[in-house]
């Protein structure tokens, strides 16, 4: 078996044996990368005498063979976290040449925990779009079909795991940019709790849904990521100082009791009907593993994905008023400043991007705050209060994470409301600001496509998610499932 | 809410953004934002005048730390990135006459 397909605990296991050193594990998968990275292009950036010399220090220092949860394992970027000394763009022609000053918190939790920081991988542009098409160096292929799109906006970081070239990789998820290209490209991808992981160094898109989080090949290399990342930090005020429980002890405690809340409003018509197929089959094998299905509701899932394109881009218009050519990035001169933020602006955000911060400025521009932005917080409270609900009745919520299966490229391009669509599943966890996993669960027939399971939990309790899909996982062969490329 | 997509001017809201679009992305922009502020006027079917805005999901609110003296970036590697610097400063172009 080559290296680079095992999973983290696979290889970690191997690392404290000493049978396989840092500097051989971070060559395999830059061979890996070098073999197949010409057809897919998850990576944008990578170093690899940078990424071997951290590896070598991590072998001399004796980390890899300690109790490090993460030594000597070398972990992927989404090109929005910041690690110092290697560029963050954004995978934006704003940013282009930019070099990180400091690094995320979680990227000096990776540093802590011994792992090597191999690479920056691609994305939409500012983490905005379902797709990875917005990214301005071009889209990632979906390893399971060349013509197709990985999902986004974290569609780098999924199609790396997804195709063997990462043991693990980090995104961000605002409206389901993690869980969404999980589902596509058949990884498991966990979008933590609101307030668990700090977003500090986390480039901010919206910052009230924004959320950072693992990829990976299985839902126990999940757990460990996560207790690696989450903590309370002060450099982040949202970080919630609450206790981080051992994510791995939980797992295999079963589903045994569990209720599983399956909100009516997630089978829709129109739906894919193999996604749904696939799904109901997947509800059917947690039955038989002894949870207890209940209906719930989430009545105003309707009403999310509105609620989500005006305070996501409303926020975010607020957020990318910082790139104005003057701290950083390039800069294009003008008459006078305005001008030049002008000009700047202008040229350096690509299309989708300058259509949120349009539609973010107009929705809290005078006159229209109460109408568009502030109904629309109102309207929030009611898809929080849905989930508050549903709660009191299940212990985790099942659903498709995504309506259908990856698309083609160019399919969706030119229609973002039919590409905001796409979102209808993924998105109410970031309104309501809980904590939700992807994991496979099938695929459609032809052409042959991963199909992915959402398992929602309530604020802070990642365990009891992680311990579903990881039940479900193990009863099934979905996740040893690869691409063949 | 209806009234507004009437009377959207997207050249005042570029003006806002502080962000120039050529002639075809304001007509493009506005063919796709008129049909996703039409979209968006679902909200108006809901009853809200008794509702709470949220504006984050998270259980905390006024997080203050102790104001002691801490390290920061350097100076030097914050300037690094910057389009024009000259003696430790940003340099942009002349805003008071």
């Amino acid at each position: 078996m080559s290296l680079y397909t095992l999973t983290v605990h696979e290889l970690r296991a191997k690392l404290r044996r000493g049978e396989v050193s840092a500097r051989e594990a971070t060559q395999a998968l830059l061979d890996r990368i070098r073999t197949v990275d010409s057809k897919l292009k998850a990576y944008l950036w990578l170093n690899p005498e940078d990424a071997l010399a951290q590896a070598d220090a991590i072998d001399r220092s004796g980390i890899a063979k300690n109790g490090k949860l993460l030594g000597g394992v070398p972990i992927a970027i989404k090109d929005v976290i910041n690690v110092d000394g290697q560029p963050c763009a954004c995978a934006s022609k704003i940013l282009k040449g930019h070099t990180s000053v400091y690094d995320a918190f979680v990227v000096q939790r990776l540093r802590q925990a011994g792992a090597v920081l191999l690479g920056r991988t691609n994305m939409d542009e500012f983490a905005m779009g379902s797709s990875t098409e917005n990214s301005s160096w071009g889209v990632t292929r979906n390893p399971w079909d060349l013509e197709r799109i990985p999902g986004g906006s974290s569609g780098g970081s999924a199609a790396a795991v997804a195709a063997d070239e990462a043991f693990a990789a980090l995104g961000s998820d605002t409206g389901g940019s993690i869980r969404q290209p999980a589902s596509l490209c058949g990884c498991v991808g966990l979008k933590p709790t609101y307030g668990r992981v700090s977003r500090y160094g986390l480039v901010a898109f919206a910052s009230s849904l924004d959320q950072i989080g693992p990829f990976t090949k299985t839902v126990a290399d999940t757990a460990l990521m996560l207790r690696v990342l989450a903590g309370h930090d002060q450099n982040d005020s949202t970080s919630v100082p609450q206790s981080v429980p051992n994510y791995t002890a939980a797992l295999g405690k079963g589903v045994k009791g569990l209720r599983i809340g399956l909100p009516k409003e997630y089978f829709i018509e129109g739906m894919d009907r193999e996604v749904e197929a696939a799904v109901r089959a997947a509800i059917q094998k947690l039955q038989g593993l002894g949870a207890d299905v209940v209906e719930i509701s989430l009545p105003h899932t309707d009403y999310a994905v509105a609620v989500y394109y005006l305070i996501a881009t409303a926020e975010a218009s607020a957020n990318l008023a910082r790139f104005d050519g003057v701290r950083y990035g390039a800069r294009v001169t003008g008459e006078d400043v305005i001008d030049m933020y002008g000009k700047t602006r202008g040229a350096g955000f690509g299309p989708e991007v300058k259509r949120r911060i349009i539609l973010g400025t107009y929705a809290l521009s005078a006159g229209y705050y109460d109408a568009y932005y502030l109904r629309a917080q109102k309207v929030r409270t009611l898809i929080r209060q849905d989930f508050e609900k549903a709660f009191e009745k299940c212990d985790v919520v099942v659903t498709p994470t995504s309506p259908e299966v990856a698309f083609r490229i160019g399919e969706k391009a030119d229609d973002p409301l039919k590409m905001y669509l796409s979102d209808i599943f993924t998105i109410s966890v970031n309104l309501a600001g809980i904590c939700g996993v992807s994991l496979p669960c099938g695929f459609t027939a032809s052409p042959r496509l991963p199909i992915g399971l959402q398992v929602l939990g309530k604020p802070f309790d990642e365990e009891t998610v992680l311990r579903v899909a990881h039940a479900y996982e193990q009863a099934t062969e979905w996740h040893k499932q690869r691409p063949s490329l | 809410m209806g009234e507004g997509t009437n009377t959207f001017d997207i050249s005042y809201v570029a003006h806002l953004a502080r962000m120039h679009l050529t002639e075809a992305e304001k007509e493009k922009i506005s063919a796709q934002l008129k049909d996703i502020l039409a979209y968006v006027a679902k909200l108006n079917e809901l009853d809200v005048s008794k509702v709470e805005p949220t504006a984050h999901a998270t259980p905390l609110s006024n997080v203050l730390r102790k104001d002691e003296v801490r390290p920061s970036i350097d100076r030097d590697k914050v300037l690094k990135n910057a389009p024009e610097q000259s003696r430790d400063l940003f340099i942009v172009p002349k805003i008071v006459e």
